[in-house]
């Protein structure tokens, strides 16, 4: 479908890609995820013809895109960083100019712009100026025009920046049903967000490629290891002894914890090792009762930390064991927050469900 | 291509611009025709055309600044640039789309002789030729502040900058005969443009063989020149300025001639500009 071969861009002196080379099958999603400043736009830009390379190759169904660039760009639907609108025209005049511009049939227009409309719902505001519109549907109506002419392949540059909480799931969701007949390939520095919608993630760091895998593996890939964290009641010199005696923990620690005569304890374990029920019987033998045991895998976050960070490998094993009690911190905060966000959209769906049920009855 | 075309043309007339252009060139011709054909009774549009090309300066400028400098600016140069369509097409698109506008007031022009011929006997032939040549002139000042719309990303600029190259223009005449017409002038401006440009290569390229090598060579061919054929050399500073005034050439349509040598300036004019623009947005992709 896509393939990038050898891909450098320099400015200046300055490397934004660095012999970057990839290939994308089809009817997937993809994620782009990197820092700010990771080389992400610019590989899209090249991508999708708006930049040129300073070396390298992009093939697109056959096309090269530096010979053949009309037959190649009309296999692409990209929505830029910041949508290419027009600020005095309407949606609708926007999409039919496109349209236009990316050579639909005539006949086929008006449905087609139609149904793009319903798609990404901005059939409300087509007739408003897109200078008046908010941010949200601004980036609908260009993400409406990526769509125009049902493309093969759709790229999305940070699709979801700027969006609230509904819209951003709104978007995901609309990402999701592409993939179904479309290769999408987004990019985001949203972890989360990678991880929801893509089936095959691509980490990049200061213009070179890291990591390509899918989420799950990309998981496993770091830590190679299953983390078991408990809270056991108990001294600690007896929780240390117990765990000392069980050879199949590969490393612990133990910190003290927010509850009363407790210990907190971090386990690690080799890979698909269950220790669960071993652990459960030794402490309840030595009279130490569990009061709560949890199994985390690394997250994705943890891994593009690790491979985006900016030590060099010497130092890396001493990261990752930072990473560890950083991550223990992150997670509580995130899981809290989460909660808290998904409870709030929620409600603000479940309010607008009724507020638009309320308007039919009227 | 008539995406573009259709597009730029319809923006042109939701905002001001395109009413503005039209009515600045008719109010200057009303007024100077008025002035000649009306009150001095002369049958012939030619001078009052020739008297309100002047708001060119003016017009084209408002016309152009916005081409490509606000496509640049508001980013949208990307959906054109990753579109399937080629760059040589937006160019042209955007191109015909202001000479367009600036069609309208000329077709409204092509009435006045026909109002004349109530009162009297009209050269028709000349007057069609030199409204013709009207139109030329500003299509090439055109294509000039498109392309100085397209190297930069501010419109403000993009005006100032096309406003001062053609107001140059318009004094290129009078600078031509103010310089003396000797071969020794030419040798001395000859070579000041040649060191102008080994600057120039060396700012594109960032090496220093290149330029001196090409410096060295055109200024040891100039010299063999002034030094063997000196005759050649003579008044030829003058005719490089000369042809640099893009007002020159409409006057030997208004003397009632239909000059094919103007009309090729003018395409050619038009042609190199288009080029010229094609390779800066061209080069932009590249840098």
């Amino acid at each position: 479908m896509i393939e990038v071969k050898n891909l450098v861009k320099r400015y200046g002196g300055h490397t934004a890609v660095n012999d970057l080379s990839f290939e994308v099958e089809e009817g997937q999603i993809y994620g782009f995820l990197g820092p700010n400043g990771a080389g992400k736009s610019t590989t899209m830009n090249i991508i999708t013809g708006y930049l040129a390379p300073s070396e390298g190759q992009v093939l697109i169904n056959g096309h090269d895109m530096f010979e053949e660039p009309e037959e190649a760009k009309k296999c692409i639907g990209y929505l830029p960083e910041q949508p290419p609108l027009y600020m005095d025209m309407t949606p609708l005049e926007y999409l039919n100019f496109c349209a236009e511009l990316k050579g639909v049939e005539k006949e086929k227009r008006p449905e087609m712009i139609r149904e793009i409309m319903g798609r990404t719902k901005i059939l409300d505001v087509k007739d408003r100026l897109i200078r008046n519109l908010s941010k949200g549907y601004r980036q609908r109506v260009g993400l409406a025009q990526a769509l125009i002419g049902y493309p093969p392949v759709i790229i999305l540059d940070e699709p979801t920046v700027g969006l609230d909480p509904k819209q951003i799931i709104e978007i995901r969701d609309l990402i999701k049903d592409l993939g179904k007949h479309h290769t999408v390939i987004l990019s985001s520095h949203i972890l989360s967000e990678v991880s929801a919608v893509c089936d095959f993630v691509m980490i990049i760091s200061r213009g070179e490629l890291v990591a390509s895998d899918t989420p799950d593996n990309l998981s496993k890939l770091v830590l190679g290891s299953n983390v078991l964290e408990l809270t056991v009641k108990g001294a600690k010199e007896k929780v240390e002894q117990i765990l000392k005696g069980m050879e199949q923990i590969r490393e612990f620690e133990i910190h003290s914890s927010t509850t009363p005569d407790c210990v907190a304890v971090t386990i690690k374990t080799n890979e698909m090792v269950d220790l669960r029920e071993d652990l459960s019987y030794e402490f309840a033998g030595e009279r130490c009762p569990i009061l709560e045991m949890k199994q985390s895998n690394m997250s994705l976050e943890d891994v593009f930390l690790e491979l985006t960070a900016e030590q060099p490998k010497a130092e890396a094993e001493k990261a990752k064991r930072s990473l560890f009690r950083r991550r223990k911190k992150k997670e509580e905060l995130t899981i809290a927050e989460e909660v808290e966000q998904e409870a709030g959209i929620r409600e603000e769906s479940a309010d607008s469900e009724t507020e638009q049920k309320q308007e039919v009855e009227k | 291509m008539l995406a573009i075309y259709k597009k730029e043309l319809k923006s042109y007339y939701t905002s001001m611009i395109g009413y503005v252009v039209a009515a600045l060139t008719l109010v200057a011709v009303g007024i100077y025709f008025y002035a000649y054909n009306l009150l001095s009774l002369s049958p012939f549009i030619g001078y009052a055309l020739s008297g309100a090309s002047i708001t060119l300066l003016i017009v084209v400028p408002i016309l152009t600044m916005r081409s490509l400098a606000e496509e640049q600016r508001s980013k949208t140069d990307q959906l054109l640039l990753t579109a399937p369509v080629s760059i040589g097409k937006v160019v042209m698109g955007k191109f015909l789309a202001m000479v367009s506008v600036i069609l309208l007031p000329v077709v409204i022009i092509c009435f006045y002789p026909l109002a004349l011929a109530l009162f009297g006997k009209v050269p028709f032939l000349s007057s069609y030729s030199v409204i013709f040549g009207f139109l030329l002139l500003y299509a090439a000042a055109i294509a000039v502040g498109m392309f100085i719309s397209s190297i930069t990303e501010s419109q403000i600029i993009a005006a100032v900058v096309s406003f001062g190259v053609l107001f140059l223009s318009f004094l290129m005449g009078g600078i031509s005969g103010m310089v003396s017409d000797t071969a020794k002038t030419s040798l001395i401006a000859f070579t000041v443009l040649i060191i102008a440009l080994v600057f120039l290569i060396y700012g594109m390229t960032k090496n220093v063989v290149v330029p001196v090598v090409v410096g060295l060579a055109a200024e040891g061919a100039l010299i063999a020149v002034y030094l063997l054929k000196s005759a050649w050399l003579a008044g030829a500073i003058n005719k490089v300025l000369n042809s640099l005034d893009i007002m020159s050439r409409f006057n030997t349509f208004v003397n009632g001639t239909l000059d094919l040598g103007a009309v090729l300036y003018y395409l050619s004019v038009i042609g190199l500009f288009c080029f010229l623009t094609y390779q800066s947005i061209e080069k932009r992709r590249w840098s």
